[in-house]
């Protein structure tokens, strides 16, 4: 590989656009499952975690990438958990200055960004292997397609299951039965399994729009 | 019906392969097969053929789900005018035509959304439709409270068949039973409509009820220490609250007796499932103490709520029962005692049976499994012996 390849060649740009479709973090690698599934019945804090995740996916994929000569092979991953878990710190006292709200409901989903497999199964298989700046996109591209299906999730869960977006009622209050009318929110959609039936839902979309996902 | 015969005849030239209706060739045949035996002969493999097919199946299914649903039409009217304190005044053919008025829009909700949906998939994966929605179909509306909204229906139909069924490859395929989705769906996701003590009986004027009038389940009025409320008479004719189709006893065991002699229906699921309910009862005697839900007498278990109509109609659902002898045993038996453990243990959840059938689905493959891989090992050691 030369050292003179563009910032933004046609590889490049692919570690960032290859993630949010025939790549997805979710969708297709399966990973990231259980924080999809916990933090997105409303789509306030789904957000803010899409945004905590690629910040700290981007930062520790760069870190990692820059020490990835001199790291030990033996002991990588307790030294990739040492990054995420400093920079998940990071995060999680940003929060809690800014939007303190969202980080109680977040609760321990933002300590638990450590475990999230997304993130080491980012800087095993790319960052470790990479020099800084692609690092950087697909850290970038794994948190968007991350963030991404996180949205869309948040997005169906919070419109069904309580009737609002981003905590603004859309239902008109007339319409619920205990005022006389005929809707009622679905109690499912603010359950876990209902989750994981939404994301089974858009790798269904995905796949049938995508054939090449199909395996055998 | 040699109309009819002429209609299909007639059409099937334009829905073969190559001709314009191609598309339309599933459905063609769905409708063509319903009314007639199909002329069709094999052409290669086997030659002998049992003259019942999925179809007939389903229709002798769901003539033995009519007594109930007929009972449940006229229990429907009777609780409607037993809470208004009319009963005396009201005929027959009132309390019927008010049930009939009340369950036939739930009825065709369930047919036209299901049926609807599986020509839908059928025709875009170049299936033949199955059958197996003509009882799903018609379970579904027996299962729910009469009050249910009919979107919610609507709804829980579709999750049913698409999430239920067509997700594993459509009829035959399925791991839960699709009727008993689509009540759990209901149940978790509008628990205000599904249980309660204000949606088993017919709203409309309930206001001007009689005194005294609660419209609780005897199941709910048990679980809130009045057994002593329960006339084990009326829970066995059926006039009782509860959903459409599972509240006389009566109804479902001549529905069973044509399942059981037509062959259809496992007698072995049905038998072991009120064995385990019966023992699981008899163990919660034994050890109730001042508690009154775990008192009352095993024997009443059977008639209230849906155990009798989930031990008959669902329980022995031949897809998503087990398929071995042993294992049919096995899967009843812990049907009934989950049902009943879960009805007088968990407060939460006030009918245990729902939610018993879809836990032994999801293992009754294991318990196959096992029968088998039982059955094997057995063999081979009488080998070796004989060796």
């Amino acid at each position: 590989m030369s050292d003179k390849e563009a910032l933004f060649s046609k590889k490049n740009i692919g570690l960032l656009t290859n993630p949010l479709n025939s790549d997805n973090p979710i969708t297709v690698q399966v990973l990231g499952i259980c924080s999809a599934l916990a933090v997105t019945a409303q789509l306030k804090p789904a957000i803010v975690m899409a945004i905590s995740v690629t910040a700290v996916l981007a930062f520790a994929n760069v870190i990692i990438s820059l020490l990835r000569n001199t790291i030990p092979n033996r002991i990588r991953i307790i030294v990739q958990l040492v990054v995420i878990a400093a920079l998940v710190i990071l995060v999680d006292q940003v929060l809690k200055a800014f939007v303190y709200d969202v980080s109680k409901q977040l609760s321990v989903f933002v300590g638990l960004i450590i475990t999230n497999c997304i993130l080491m199964g980012r800087l095993e298989a790319f960052a470790l292997g990479n020099k800084p700046w692609p690092s950087l996109l697909d850290g970038i591209g794994n948190g968007a397609g991350y963030g991404m299906i996180l949205v869309i999730i948040g997005f169906f869960r919070e419109l069904l299951g309580s009737g609002s977006l981003f905590g603004y009622k859309l239902i008109p209050e007339s319409w619920y039965i205990a005022n006389g009318g005929f809707y009622s929110n679905n109690g499912m959609m603010i359950l876990p399994p209902m989750a994981l039936i939404t994301v089974g839902v858009i790798i269904w979309v995905q796949r049938s729009k995508n054939r090449k996902l199909i395996e055998d | 019906m040699k109309a009819i015969k002429n209609f299909f005849e007639k059409t099937q030239p334009h829905v073969q392969k190559g001709a314009k209706f191609h598309w339309l060739h599933s459905t063609h045949d769905a409708l063509f097969t319903l009314f007639f035996v199909p002329k069709n002969t094999s052409k290669s493999g086997t030659h002998i053929h049992d003259f019942i097919d999925l179809k007939r199946t389903m229709g002798i299914v769901v003539l033995a789900l009519v007594p109930a649903l007929l009972f449940g039409m006229y229990n429907v009217g009777y609780q409607h005018f037993g809470a208004l304190g009319q009963l005396e005044t009201a005929s027959f053919f009132d309390l019927f035509l008010f049930g009939l008025l009340k369950v036939l829009p739930i009825i065709v909700v369930s047919y036209v959304v299901g049926l609807g949906i599986e020509f839908i998939f059928a025709q875009f994966r170049g299936h033949e439709v199955n059958e197996g929605f003509l009882v799903s179909g018609l379970l579904i509306p027996m299962v729910m409270p009469v009050n249910t909204p009919l979107w919610m229906i609507a709804i829980a139909v579709a999750f049913a068949v698409i999430f239920g069924k067509e997700v594993f490859g459509g009829t035959g395929m399925n791991i839960w039973n699709p009727a008993l989705v689509a009540r759990a769906f209901l149940f978790f996701a509008y628990p205000g409509q599904m249980s309660g003590d204000s949606v088993w009986i017919s709203a409309s004027g309930i206001d001007k009820a009689v005194d005294g009038f609660t419209g609780a389940t005897p199941m709910a009025l048990a679980a809130a220490g009045h057994t002593d409320a329960l006339n084990t008479w009326n829970a066995f004719l059926g006039l009782i609250p509860g959903s459409i189709g599972e509240t006389s006893t009566i109804a479902i065991l001549i529905g069973a007796l044509v399942l059981i002699v037509t062959g259809i229906g496992s007698w072995r699921i049905m038998v072991s499932t009120v064995l385990g309910g019966l023992f699981m009862g008899l163990l919660l005697n034994i050890f109730a103490g001042d508690n009154s839900y775990m008192a009352l007498p095993f024997y009443d278990h059977l008639i209230i709520g849906g155990f009798a109509f989930g031990a008959i109609f669902m329980a022995t659902d031949p897809v998503s029962a087990a398929q071995t002898v042993k294992g049919k045993w096995i899967y009843g038996f812990l049907i009934g005692l989950l049902a009943i453990l879960i009805r007088v243990v968990n407060p939460a959840y006030p009918e245990g049976m729902m939610l018993a059938i879809l836990l032994m689905n999801t293992f009754a493959p294991l318990i196959d499994h096992y029968v088998v891989e039982g059955n094997i090992s057995r063999r081979m050691k009488r080998a070796k012996v004989n060796v």
